[in-house]
């Protein structure tokens, strides 16, 4: 970081210059400068929404393509989902007051025998920032599990991740126990995770395999637009 | 006519003991960067790149990596190319092997070879980031309970260095001896083809 930049005073920034500066902020992980954007952006009178979706869930969607490129590795793309929550835990709350529009329900969580949750993490971080509800069910979950919370929340779309190759077999049978329930169709399935491909997702009778978070928001927003326009 | 071994780079000192343990002088060791680990989509490219390069100078090519987190693509690029590779997930699951090691079912373990434990800061702790940010270190292993060490040989000093990983990365440890396992095993049916 050079002198110049540390001396950069972003309430002197316009709006276009500061939502840039936000993408090299999270870019570079700096959690602070992200919290400071963002009361900066409210008190010009963004709304929540705008805010994440236009400065944080756009500045990690760089982020993502780097990430995919080689050009970041896990560490940057940790930091700067860091520095993304510090700005969502702001926006949160506002959000709700605010009334910022909801495009669906998603239940989430990691395979029975994963507990590699970090990619899970940046996709339910990513999905809310969109304007999804994410009911989270962290690690190690049994297909039970996964298949009562969509009942129960009455959800909309189902995410399964996976970083083992011993893992990801599991998901078929989540999808399996759908399909033997008569449920399948009901929901969208979205599957992910290292080891993972396009090939594998279709395989075991998914919608969609997301390669990274930004890719989970824009299918997930594709498959809830498709699914309005069936009704 | 030789035997070519193309090797992942994590078990380069394991293959040479074991060819000098057995005497079996009609096998030669190609390695391949270990640091593939870190983006193992890489893994089919590099092998393949490597048998083809080796074709009509062996006799028979064997490729030491397990699946190594390639999702099955490694095994069908391997079975296109014609030569074969160790089975299993991964080395900790054919070092103890892979029936014990799947029957343990052990999903908050992570795990540590001679290697690993050699390498530790260059291949776990830098990579990882933590070297600049140990805040990540609860992100990372927040979900793991234990390190397990899975020694190849009696060495005082690597399981030393295994302990102080598990303390820096806030886990339990224990210490499993496996010797060379599934990699004894894969390679000794290739005395066959010498």
């Amino acid at each position: 970081m050079s002198d110049e930049e540390d001396d950069l005073i972003l309430d002197e920034l316009n709006d276009e210059e500061l939502v840039l500066q936000m993408y090299d902020d999270l870019y570079d992980g700096m959690a602070d400068e992200i919290a400071e954007a963002v009361h900066i952006l409210l008190k010009r009178a963004w709304t929540p929404y705008d805010i994440l979706t236009k400065a944080l869930v756009e500045g990690m969607r760089i982020v993502g393509i780097d990430f995919r490129d080689g050009i970041l590795f896990v560490p940057e793309v940790l930091l700067a989902a860091g520095a993304m929550k510090k700005g969502m835990v702001i926006l949160k709350p506002l959000l709700v007051e605010t009334g910022a529009p909801q495009l669906g329900k998603m239940v989430i969580g990691t395979v029975k025998g994963d507990i590699h949750d970090i990619g899970k993490n940046l996709v339910a971080m990513m999905m809310e920032g969109a304007g999804f509800e994410v009911i989270d069910l962290g690690i190690n979950n049994p297909a039970e599990d996964y298949i009562d919370a969509l009942k129960r929340e009455n959800a909309d779309i189902l995410g399964m991740s996976a970083l083992l190759t011993t893992t990801m077999p599991y998901m078929k049978t989540v999808i399996d126990s759908m399909v033997e329930q008569g449920i399948r169709d009901d929901y969208i399935v979205l599957v992910g995770g290292a080891p993972l491909n396009e090939e594998f997702g279709k395989a075991i009778g998914s919608d969609a395999y997301c390669r990274d978070a930004a890719v989970a928001v824009e299918t997930a927003k594709e498959f809830m637009a498709r699914k309005h326009n069936q009704v | 006519m030789q035997t070519l071994i193309i090797a992942c780079g994590a078990l380069a000192r394991e293959v040479l003991a074991l060819i000098k343990l057995n005497d079996w002088q009609h096998m030669e060791l190609q390695c391949l960067p270990a640091d593939l680990h870190l983006r193992p989509e890489k893994i089919p490219d590099a092998v393949e790149a490597a048998v083809e390069a080796a074709r009509g100078k062996y006799a028979d090519i064997f490729v030491a990596y397990a699946d190594c987190g390639t999702g099955g693509l490694l095994a069908a690029r391997c079975e296109r190319l014609g030569v074969e590779m160790i089975s299993g997930p991964h080395c900790y699951s054919f070092f103890e092997g892979n029936e014990t090691f799947a029957a343990r079912g052990e999903v908050t373990s992570f795990y540590l070879t001679d290697f690993l434990a050699r390498q530790f800061e260059a291949f776990v702790w830098k990579p990882m980031g933590l070297d600049k940010h140990p805040e990540l270190l609860e992100m990372y292993f927040g979900n793991y309970e234990k390190l397990v060490y899975l020694a190849q040989t009696e060495d005082a000093a690597l399981t030393q260095a295994a302990m102080q990983a598990a303390q820096r990365l806030g886990l339990a440890f224990e210490r499993r001896f496996t010797g060379y396992g599934g990699l004894d095993m894969a390679l000794t049916p290739r005395r066959r083809s010498a």
